[in-house]
């Protein structure tokens, strides 16, 4: 067979060739059909709300941008692969991330808590590291990793769709007992504690709970369901505007700051009263 | 108008000459009373406690000590449509509909939470001063009985609301009562009317709060007062005080106005906290449910020890003959208690047991001169506020940011270790103390003049002590520890009594062995000599200078 054009046609008429060639190679059709699929699925990962971050919604390049942010900031304790790294002598610089999902990643380091600063007894609530675009990609990549808890959606924690009474009823029975009545927080054993919930955003309390961070256990679909769920936030943020109608709060915490509070200042200013009256008479 | 006076007058007269009244006035109202702070304090817990009867009637007029199952649909939305008691509910409806009622409330808690608090700074002044020695045993075995009174009342009433903390408390009543061997389990079906929490115990404490337990108080402190009245108050030794006077003003007119006006004071302070400091606030808590517990429960001040005493507690639980003995809750919620109580309301007698001193005291100690005493009371706070910081450990753990196993760790070991140091460092402070008032005695004060004489030596230069004050450091006694006396009698008979004398004389070595006595006549008039001849030399020297 004789090509139409031998040697005039140039460098441009050999790629052409090259390319007309390679068309009819039978690997083609299979590489079309996978950039369409990628073209279409990165358009989709652009336009689709932010907050939905999942593993097919991901897009290659934010799962890429999360991967090297990984690499960085959290290999060090997580291993490259998110694994997780455990020394010789058993202490574990930090668990296996494969399948805690993009929720708990949101939390953790939306909340600061990661990337851990020191192996401590609990990582601490710390000024944020990362912007919202960064954590997203940070979601994505740990999600990529394997199935896990997303990140909800934002109309799913909006505490003015919540049962308030409800939602205390929730939180006495389920929460309490780490978190005081009033989510006011309080001590477990071993140096650990439940942190204080004020001023805690509507979307960490959910992923808290269907985390579970550290000491706290999970409270998936089935103990808590998601409409419970939305309660208890209304709660929590309800108790959080509530003033206190009797006065100063002398912090919510119950009798034994009362008690403080009745031997200092009660017992305290009426000695000081009792001291006065008594120089007071014996000058007249 | 003479008529009626004239009239008047008559009656007067006609009452007077049936029961003679004007001669008994007469003598009362002349009783004289000394001043001194500390002698304040048995006056804030009366004044308090009145305040607590005014705010308490208030409340019994919404209050429904009633355990009946309602549907809350009342003016505090977050928690409308939840199922409570009826007395949770008038609890809320207290707070936040009736007029003033929430001040009340916060007056009533912070009331009691002042009575309690005074009543044992009260006890705590009348042991260290030494008040309740005879005559006065018997004032103090009734002031103990006010105080278990005070904290039954308030423990009854922190737990009328029945709010999740009250209801905890009762649950952890419960739990005492079930490690009582055999009959625990009688007992809480007796009190709770059947299986905790039951239907019954709101409305069965009630009569208890309202009633029962103030009627006591009210009774004992009237006794309180009349043995005051008659047996005279108790001052400070001093020039011109003594064991036959009473030096202070006389109730009427000056002490009855003073009095007055400090109830007055003690009520603002007491209405102020409760205008402006919220307490107990029970709709956050929510309402009783014995599957739920919160973090950072604890009772009222007054009974933390005792909860502290429980979190310390290690958890023993032998078995015996196959029964469960639950040491762990045994010791500290039903023992302990009595084991502090019993010697409490005993000591006047242990301590004149341990002296031998049976004579009349109406001039007060300085807590220095009684080195043990002091010491015994100081380990005794020590040993309390430790128990009571461990009620509270979640509490502290929180705000110190320590571990709570920390300290449960601390005072389990604390407790062992503190209360006996801290008896000891007392004694040592105190018997230094002394040593400082023999030699102001002996040498007179120091003036931080120094002086070198002309062999080089150093010395300070004491000026001698006014007479005044000089009485007053010298106003006490020699205490000298009981003498066994010989074993046997100068003809070798054995004396019968011996081994009980002697185990008296060891007690009272105890008491008395390390005290450091004030200076005999003899030694104070050597130092006096021996002052005025330093005196005299330094006379020499500044004239040799010149
Ligand atoms: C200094 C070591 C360290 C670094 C750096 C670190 N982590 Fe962690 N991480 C830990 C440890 C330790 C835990 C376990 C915490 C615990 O349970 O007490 C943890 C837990 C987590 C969890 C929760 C796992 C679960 O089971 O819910 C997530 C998610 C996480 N890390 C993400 C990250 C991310 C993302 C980064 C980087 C931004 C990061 N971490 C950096 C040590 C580290
Ligand atoms: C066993 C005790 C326990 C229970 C029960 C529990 N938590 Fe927690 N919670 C914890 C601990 C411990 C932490 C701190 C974890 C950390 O620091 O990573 C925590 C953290 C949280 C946080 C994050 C606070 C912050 O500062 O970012 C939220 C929100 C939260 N919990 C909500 C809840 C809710 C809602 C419930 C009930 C459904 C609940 N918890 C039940 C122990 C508990
Ligand atoms: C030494 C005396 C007393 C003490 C220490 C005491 C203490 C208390 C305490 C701590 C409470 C809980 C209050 C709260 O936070 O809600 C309470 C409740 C209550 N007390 Fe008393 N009290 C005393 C005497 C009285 C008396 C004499 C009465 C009535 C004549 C009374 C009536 C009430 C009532 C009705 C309640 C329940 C109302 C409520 O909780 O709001 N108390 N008491």
């Amino acid at each position: 067979m004789k090509s139409p054009s031998s040697r005039p046609a140039g460098r441009r008429s050999r790629l052409s060739r090259a390319l007309s060639s390679r068309r009819r190679h039978p690997l083609a059709a299979i590489a079309v059909l996978v950039a369409v699929l990628f073209t279409c699925g990165g358009a989709y990962a652009a336009l689709a709300p932010s907050a939905s971050v999942s593993t097919d919604a991901a897009s290659s390049t934010q799962i890429d941008d999360g991967k090297k942010l990984f690499a960085v900031g959290c290999a060090s304790c997580h291993g490259l692969g998110g694994e997780g790294i455990v020394k010789e002598d058993g202490t574990v610089l930090g668990p296996s991330l494969i399948g805690v999902g993009a929720a708990a990643v949101d939390f953790q380091v939306g909340t600061g808590r990661m990337p851990m600063a020191a192996p401590n007894a609990q990582a601490e609530r710390k000024p944020v590291a990362y912007n919202d675009e960064q954590i997203a990609a940070l979601s994505a990549y740990v999600a990529s990793l394997a199935p896990g808890p997303d990140v909800p959606d934002e109309e799913d924690v909006d505490p003015s769709a919540g049962d308030v009474a409800r939602g205390g009823e929730l939180f006495r029975a389920n929460c309490a007992q780490c978190h005081n009545t009033t989510g006011q927080g309080g001590a477990l054993s071993m140096g650990q504690y439940a942190p204080s919930l004020t001023g805690v955003s509507p979307k960490h309390i959910y992923e808290a709970m269907i985390t579970g961070p550290q000491a706290m256990p999970v409270f998936n679909d089935e103990t808590i369901p998601a409409q419970d769920k939305q309660d208890i936030i209304a709660f929590l943020k309800s108790v959080e505007e509530e003033p206190n109608p009797g006065g100063l709060g002398i912090g919510r915490a119950g009798p034994v700051a009362e008690g403080l509070w009745a031997w200092l200042i009660g017992i305290g200013v009426l000695i000081g009263m009792a001291t006065w009256i008594v120089t007071r008479s014996s000058k007249s | 108008m003479s008529a009626i006076v004239n009239g008047a007058g008559k009656v007067v007269d006609f009452v007077d000459e049936r029961i003679t009244a004007s001669n008994w006035l007469k003598r009362n109202i002349r009783k004289v009373f000394p001043d001194h702070w500390s002698f304040l304090l048995g006056e804030i817990a009366l004044f308090s406690f009145i305040l607590i009867l005014l705010s308490g009637v208030f409340l019994t007029l919404w209050f429904k000590p009633s355990m009946a199952h309602i549907v809350y649909d009342g003016a505090y939305t977050p928690l409308r449509g939840t199922g409570m008691s009826e007395a949770y509910a008038s609890t809320l409806e207290l707070s936040f509909e009736v007029r003033g009622g929430l001040l009340m409330r916060q007056v009533h808690h912070w009331g009691a939470l002042v009575f309690l608090a005074a009543m044992s700074a009260h006890m705590l002044r009348v042991f260290f001063t030494g008040a309740f020695r005879k005559p006065r045993e018997m004032n103090w075995l009734v002031g103990v009985t006010l105080l278990f009174l005070g904290v039954a009342t308030g423990f009854t009433g922190y737990s009328l609301p029945d709010d999740l903390l009250s209801g905890t408390g009762l649950r952890i009543i419960e739990g005492g009562m079930l490690a009582i061997p055999v009959v625990g389990t009688y007992l809480s079906w007796l009190l709770f009317g059947g299986e905790y929490p039951g239907d019954d115990i709101v409305s069965r404490l009630y009569p208890l709060h309202i009633l029962l337990f103030p009627g006591l108080i009210i009774l004992l402190v009237t006794v309180h007062l009349m043995l005051l009245w008659y047996q005279k108050h108790t001052h400070w030794g001093g020039s011109g005080k003594t064991n036959k006077n009473v030096v202070g003003a006389p109730f009427w007119p000056v002490y009855v106005f003073k009095a007055g006006g400090f109830q007055f004071i003690v009520f603002g302070v007491i209405i102020l906290m409760a205008a402006t400091i919220q307490i107990n606030p029970v709709w956050f808590w929510g309402p009783y449910d014995p599957a739920v517990v919160s973090a950072g429960t604890q009772p009222d001040w007054y009974v933390g020890f005792l909860d502290g005493a429980l979190r310390v507690m290690p958890p023993w639980e032998p078995e015996i003959f196959g029964y469960p003995l639950t040491l762990s809750v045994l010791i500290p919620a039903i023992i302990l208690p009595g084991l502090i109580l019993t010697p409490l309301a005993l000591y006047p007698w242990i301590e004149q047991y341990a002296t031998g001193d049976r004579r009349e005291h109406h001039v007060l100690d300085r807590p220095r001169n009684q080195p043990v005493r002091t010491g015994i009371g100081v380990a005794f706070i020590t040993f309390y506020l430790q128990l009571w910081i461990a009620g509270g450990n979640d509490f502290f753990a929180t705000v110190l940011d320590i571990p709570v196993n920390w300290i449960t760790r601390f005072i389990q070991f604390g407790l062992i270790v503190l209360t006996p140091l801290s008896f000891w460092v007392t004694k040592r402070i105190c018997i230094g103390l002394q040593r400082r008032d023999r030699d102001t005695l002996l040498h007179g004060r120091e003036t931080g003049v120094i002086m070198v004489s002309p062999s080089g030596e150093f010395s300070e230069l004491h000026e001698p002590l006014d007479p005044h004050s000089a009485y007053d450091l010298a106003f006490r006694e020699r205490q000298l520890p009981i003498d066994p006396g010989p074993a046997t009698d100068a003809n070798g008979v054995p004396n019968p009594s011996y081994k009980a004398n002697r185990r008296r004389a060891r007690l009272s070595r105890f008491y008395f062995g390390d005290v450091v006595q004030k200076p005999t006549a003899e030694e104070l008039e050597a130092a006096q000599h021996h002052e005025l001849e330093r005196g005299d030399r330094q006379q020499e020297l500044t004239s040799g200078q010149q």
